[in-house]
């Protein structure tokens, strides 16, 4: 059941501005896929053409075999589409259980009538362990720290069994080491099937767990490939820090902090 | 203790509403018996409101269209008892079906003034077909509702077969809110575009709570008709729709029981104490309004919601720091 993502001449215009321009983009099946780039480099804009949040000016987006170019966003998620959200986009007025248990219960049979489901709240507290959150089920959205809350937002997404899961919100930004550490075991224990496409600016992360590497800038892709060939390469370099500051790219930033 | 308590308080509150018309005066019973009409309208509404974020100010359309489709049946048809009824909320929903899709496919302010159009063309369309409302004159001459062949016009009977009525109605609305269903509703309430996400298709989900909602304003007004006996165009109107919402909003949005708590404030203001004040009721009413939402934010039903983890007052904890606290 594993599948790729496929993005081929994608663009999408706001007005005159071109965000992503004619983008190629092959995310193979159980792959690890980081998506790198500056600022303003399209890389959120992308995602969303990925999951239907916007619909593209032109090319086309396919899941597997599927074009999914014109399928509206909440059927995209029922083919197995799964998101983390820029900004821990959460359910503020309920409680940790009932956040995770709102992205189980949709896939069963939505009843308009009050039931019990024993399996749910098995598979509620799997989750919670899973990302770190046990005992914590009744605690309000408000009473979370940061990083917890992003734990529960990858709760949210990793409910749904995704078979392409999209980690848009820079998993690990503004999480501790320890916090960061367990990420990056909880994305490397995720079973094979599960093709992973995530933005992260902790380039770090980026090399610990991508398999591959595209990076972005100005809207087009500049170079995708493996870690190795992204880090040896000079226009990458210089897309990020201008041109004749390429020595202290990839490997100074954790040296200062 | 907490399940225990948790079906007392209901179960005292059904004893008592079943006893008022053996201790109240039958003036005080009818004001009662609008009270749950108006209430079962109200709840309705928090069921869109409250429940989903949907601010509705045409709602009290699929209560008239329930008013004059049960006052007209029981009058050309049939004054059988859960017949007229029926028809009535049928009614409602076949209108908030025809109406609501476009409704929902908006929100926030734009739902709001799509609603208020919705409703002014529902009363614009009541005024207009005089053959069968009865126009501005409203629809009158409706038989009492008939339980077993005996008419129903006692004050205490009639208000036994509203609270009747009003109890099936808002134990659907109850059961619709706590259920998977419900909750489906709040996560659009909360965010919808991350239900969406989620794979929800969040516009089929708000129009079949539109929809709901609609049937049961419909069968409030099947209520109304057997209570009043009389339907005229302002019980569908912007007043009416707009009281249903200051109900809402004063038992707390969120809240069914708090609505119904809110409808029995608006009720009694207008009603039982505008007369002696000389018609200055809605003035009363103003002054409430600002009263609870400046005292009571959360309204009525915020009062005991104390517990509830979102609720802002609770100290946002510490950033749990370098995860050293948990692991």
């Amino acid at each position: 059941m594993t599948v790729s993502l496929t993005c081929r001449g994608l663009s999408r215009d706001f007005g005159a501005l071109r965000a992503v321009d004619d983008v190629d983009l092959y995310v193979g099946p159980g792959s690890r896929h980081a998506l790198i780039g500056p600022n303003g480099a399209g890389k959120s804009t992308l995602m969303s053409l990925v999951t239907g949040a916007l619909s593209a000016s032109s090319g086309t987006v396919r899941l597997g075999d599927t074009d999914i170019t014109r399928v509206p966003e909440a059927r995209r998620a029922r083919l197995g589409i799964s998101q983390t959200m820029q900004h821990a986009s959460l359910f503020p007025s309920m409680t940790v259980a009932e956040n995770v248990l709102l992205a189980v219960q949709r896939h069963g049979r939505i009843s308009p009538l009050p039931r019990r489901h024993p399996e749910y709240t098995a598979r509620v507290g799997e989750l919670l362990a899973r990302t770190g959150l046990d005992g914590r089920d009744d605690v309000g959205v408000s009473g979370l720290s940061h990083g917890e809350r992003k734990q529960l937002e990858l709760a949210v997404a990793l409910a749904g069994d995704p078979r392409l899961l999209l980690l848009l919100d820079e998993p690990a930004a503004g999480m501790s080491p320890a916090e960061s550490a367990r990420l990056v075991r909880l994305i490397e224990e995720l079973p094979d099937e599960v093709t992973v496409l995530f933005i992260e600016h902790d380039l770090d992360l980026v090399f610990a767990l991508a398999t591959e590497v595209t990076v972005l800038h100005l809207g087009r892709v500049l170079l995708s490939g493996t870690p190795d060939e992204v880090r040896a390469s000079e226009a990458v370099q210089q897309a990020y820090l201008g041109a004749g500051r390429t020595e202290e790219l990839f490997w100074s930033e954790k040296a200062e902090a | 203790m907490t399940s225990f308590t948790r079906w007392l308080v209901p179960l005292g509150v059904a004893i008592a509403l079943a006893a008022v018309p053996l201790f109240l005066a039958p003036y005080a019973t009818t004001t009662m018996t609008r009270i749950l009409v108006f209430g079962l309208l109200a709840a309705s509404l928090a069921l869109l409101v409250g429940i989903t974020g949907l601010p509705s100010l045409g709602h009290a359309a699929y209560f008239g269209v329930g008013a004059y489709a049960g006052g007209w049946f029981a009058a050309n048809v049939s004054a059988q008892a859960p017949l007229s009824l029926l028809v009535a909320a049928v009614a409602g929903g076949i209108a908030a079906a025809a109406t609501g899709w476009v409704a929902v496919r908006s929100s926030g302010v734009f739902f709001l003034v799509l609603t208020l159009a919705i409703g002014e063309i529902v009363h614009q369309v009541v005024e207009s077909w005089e053959s069968v409302t009865g126009g501005s004159n409203g629809l009158y001459g409706i038989p009492a509702t008939t339980v077993g062949g005996a008419p129903v016009d006692d004050v205490a009977p009639l208000y036994w077969f509203v609270l009747l009525a009003f109890g099936v109605g808002f134990a659907a609305l109850w059961l619709v809110a706590r259920s998977p269903f419900g909750r489906a509703l709040r996560g659009i309430h909360d965010n919808e575009s991350r239900m969406r996400a989620l794979g929800y298709p969040t516009s089929l989900y708000k129009y079949a709570v539109f929809v709901i909602a609609g049937t049961v304003a419909g069968l409030a007004g099947g209520l109304l008709a057997a209570q009043q006996r009389l339907v005229t165009p302002e019980d569908l109107g912007f007043t009416t729709a707009a009281l249903a919402l200051l109900a809402v909003i004063i038992g707390g949005a969120g809240s069914l029981w708090g609505a119904c708590v809110g409808a029995a404030l608006v009720i009694v203001v207008r009603d039982a104490l505008g007369p002696t004040l000389d018609g200055h009721g809605p003035l009363l009413l103003g002054v409430v309004f600002i009263l609870v939402v400046y005292l009571m934010p959360r309204g009525v039903a915020g009062i005991r919601l104390r517990r509830r983890p979102a609720e802002p007052d609770v100290a946002e904890p510490e950033p749990v720091p370098s995860g050293g606290v948990r692991r």
